[in-house]
C-alpha cells in the first residue's frame, strides 16, 4: 500500500494524501458532515489542488465501488475517527482457538474482553456486522474494536 | 378594547419584523452572489434604520435588543462547538507559537491605535481584540468556496483560528471584568472567579467532554435542540449573573458539549443562530448614528490596513513554518485578513458598557473595510504570489550571475 500521510483540519474533518508512481498527489478530504473532496495536487504549486470533486456520501459509495474498496475498510475507518483512544484489529482465529466452531454469542467475546467483532473475513467472502448466531470457523479473520487491552485479550482467545 | 389595541400591535409588530428579515434575505441573497459575507450588509442595512437614518423603524428597541443578544451568544455557543476537546488540545501543543505570534501582531496595533486616539484603556484592549480576532465564519466559508480545504497551508490556518479560538476563552472574562469597573480588589476577585470557572469547564470538558455529550445524547433533534439551547441560555444568565458575561458562558456550554453530539447540535443550532446573529449585526448597526461614521472613516480605515498587512505576516509566518512555499504562504495570509462577527461581538461588550462613545461607529467601519476587503483580496493571492515573484526575478538572477 502506498504511503498516506493523515493531517487533522480541525473544525472540518480530516485529509489523507499519497503520491502516485506517475509523481501525482492525491487526497481525500473527509468531512465531519459525510461529505468527501476529491484532491488533486497541482504539480506546479504543490500546496494547492489542480481539481477538487465534491462528493456526497452516496457519490463516495459509488466512487469506491468502482475503483473496488471495500466498504468494510470504510466504515471502520469511520468508527476509528469519531471514537478517541479506540483499537481495530484483524484477527486470525485459529485451529487450536477454543472459539473456532463456537457461535459469537457462545464465545462471550465482548462479556470477557469488552471487544467487539465487526465484520468476519472468511476467504474471498466478507460478513459485515456478523450476528450473535455466527459460527467462527478457523482461518477466520474477525475485524475486532475495543481498547487495546480488550484486543490483546482477544488475541489471546482466538489464537490460543 | 385592550384586545383591539394588542392585535393591532401584534399586527404591526409582524408586518415590520417580516419585512425587515425579508430585507435581511434580500442582503443573504445578493452577499451570495458575490461569493462575500453577508454582514457588513447587515451593518449597513442597521445603518440605515437606526438613529439618524434614512427611515425610523417602530418596532421596540426591547425586542430587538433581546433577539440581538440571544444573536451573540448563539455566535459564542457555535463558535464553542466549532471544534472538539481534542482539536483543542492538540492544536494548543501544536499551534501556540503561531497564536502567540498571531496575538502579539494583531492585538497591539488595535491596542496602540485606540491609545492614540485619546480613547480610555478600557477601549483600546476592546480594540485591540477586535484587531485580533479573525472572522472564522467568514474564513470558513471563503476556504470552502475557493476549494482550499485541501490546501497545504489549510492546517496552519485552521490551527491560528483555533488559539484564537482558546484565546477568546481567557480575553472575553478579562474584558467583562475591565467593563464592570468595579474597583481592584473587587475587580481582581471576580476575576479570578471568572478565570477559575473558564479553566475549571475547559479541564472538565477535555477530560470528561465524553460524559457531558452522553447525559445530552438523544435520538430525537426536537429535545437535543431544546436541551443544548436552554442549557446555553441557563448558564449564560447565571454567568451573567456572577459578572462572568453571558458569552463566555455560552462558549463554555459549546466547548463542554464534545463528539457526536457537538457534530449534531452545530447542525441543529445552524439555522437559529443565522436568523438570531442576523438581527445583532443589525442591531449593532441601529445604535450607530451614520452622522458619526466619516470622523472616524480615515482612522478605522488606516487601522485596516495596517491590521490586514499584520493578518498578512502571521499567515505568511505560520505557513512558512510549515514548509509551505511563497503562494501558499500569501493565500494563508490573505485569507486571515477579513475580521467579522467577534470584532462586532467585542465591540458590542463596549457599546453596551458605554465606555468610548466612538467605539460603535469605528467598530462598524472597520468591520465593513475588512470583511468586504479580505475575501475579495484573497481571491487574487495566487495572481500576488506571481507579480512578487516576477519582482523578486531580476534580483534572483542578479544573484545567479554573481555566484
Amino acid at each position: 500500500m502506498s504511503q498516506v500521510s493523515e493531517t487533522q483540519l480541525p473544525g472540518v474533518g480530516v485529509r489523507h494524501d499519497f503520491q502516485t508512481h506517475e509523481g501525482d498527489r492525491i487526497g481525500v478530504l473527509s468531512h465531519r458532515t459525510g461529505r468527501r473532496e476529491l484532491l488533486l495536487y497541482d504539480r506546479d504549486d504543490p500546496d494547492a489542488c489542480r481539481a477538487v470533486i465534491h462528493l456526497d456520501i452516496e457519490e463516495t459509495h459509488t466512487l469506491s465501488e468502482l475503483l473496488g474498496g471495500s466498504k468494510v475498510s470504510e466504515s471502520v475507518a469511520a468508527v476509528q475517527q469519531q471514537v478517541e483512544g479506540l483499537a481495530i484489529d484483524w484477527i486470525t482465529v485459529s485451529a487450536g482457538s477454543a472459539y473456532a466452531e463456537a457461535t459469537i454469542a457462545d464465545s462471550e467475546l465482548r462479556t470477557r474482553t469488552g471487544v467487539s467483532i465487526v465484520a468476519v473475513v472468511r476467504g474471498e467472502q466478507t460478513v459485515p456486522a456478523p450476528g450473535p448466531d455466527f459460527t467462527l470457523a478457523a482461518g477466520d479473520v474477525a475485524v475486532v474494536v475495543g481498547t487495546p487491552e480488550g484486543i490483546a485479550t482477544a488475541f489471546e482467545l482466538l489464537q490460543g | 378594547m385592550l384586545l383591539a389595541a394588542a392585535s393591532g400591535d401584534v399586527a404591526l409588530v409582524f408586518t415590520e419584523l417580516g419585512l425587515l428579515v425579508f430585507g435581511l434575505a434580500l442582503l443573504a441573497r445578493l452577499s451570495n452572489r458575490f461569493g462575500l459575507s453577508p454582514i457588513p450588509l447587515y451593518l449597513l442595512a442597521g445603518l440605515t434604520l437606526g438613529d439618524g437614518g434614512l427611515a425610523q423603524l417602530e418596532l421596540s428597541e426591547e425586542f430587538i435588543e433581546v433577539t440581538a443578544e440571544i444573536g451573540v451568544i448563539l455566535l459564542l455557543l457555535t463558535l464553542g462547538l466549532e471544534y472538539t476537546a481534542e482539536e483543542l488540545r492538540s492544536g494548543l501543543r501544536a499551534g501556540l507559537p503561531a497564536g502567540v505570534v498571531d496575538a502579539v501582531a494583531n492585538f497591539t496595533p488595535g491596542l496602540l491605535g485606540g491609545l492614540l486616539l485619546g480613547w480610555d484603556a478600557r477601549a483600546a484592549i476592546l480594540l485591540g481584540g477586535m484587531t485580533w480576532i479573525s472572522s472564522s465564519g467568514v474564513i470558513a466559508k471563503v476556504l470552502d468556496d475557493l476549494d482550499r480545504l485541501g490546501n497545504r497551508e489549510t492546517p496552519s490556518i485552521l490551527s491560528i483560528l483555533v488559539l484564537e479560538d482558546l484565546a477568546m476563552a481567557v480575553y472575553l472574562p478579562v474584558v467583562a471584568v475591565l467593563l464592570a469597573g468595579s474597583g481592584l480588589v473587587a475587580g481582581g476577585l471576580s476575576l479570578a472567579v471568572a478565570l477559575l470557572t473558564v479553566a475549571v469547564v475547559l479541564g472538565v470538558a477535555l477530560r470528561h467532554g465524553e460524559t457531558i455529550s452522553r447525559l445530552l445524547a438523544t435520538r430525537s433533534d426536537e429535545v437535543l435542540l431544546l436541551s443544548v439551547f436552554g442549557l446555553t441560555l441557563l448558564v449564560a444568565g447565571i454567568a451573567q449573573r456572577l459578572q462572568v458575561s453571558a458569552a463566555i458562558g455560552a462558549f463554555l456550554v459549546g466547548i463542554a458539549v464534545g463528539g457526536q453530539v457537538s457534530d449534531r447540535a452545530t447542525l441543529l443550532i445552524g439555522p437559529l443562530r443565522d436568523l438570531f446573529a442576523a438581527t445583532f449585526f443589525l442591531f449593532f448597526g441601529l445604535q450607530v448614528n451614520p452622522g458619526s461614521l466619516p470622523p472616524v472613516l480615515a482612522a478605522a480605515a488606516l487601522l485596516a490596513v495596517v491590521t490586514a498587512v499584520t493578518k498578512v505576516m502571521t499567515g505568511w509566518w505560520a505557513a512558512r513554518r510549515a514548509g509551505v512555499a511563497r503562494a501558499g504562504r500569501i493565500r494563508a495570509g490573505t485569507v486571515l485578513i477579513a475580521r467579522g462577527e467577534f470584532s462586532i461581538v467585542i465591540a458590542g461588550l463596549g457599546v453596551a458598557a458605554g465606555v468610548e462613545p466612538a467605539l460603535g461607529a469605528f467598530a462598524a467601519a472597520y468591520v465593513l473595510v475588512l470583511a468586504v476587503t479580505g475575501p475579495v483580496v484573497t481571491r487574487f493571492a495566487d495572481e500576488l504570489a506571481r507579480a512578487s515573484a516576477r519582482l523578486r526575478r531580476p534580483t534572483a538572477a542578479a544573484d545567479g550571475a554573481r555566484g
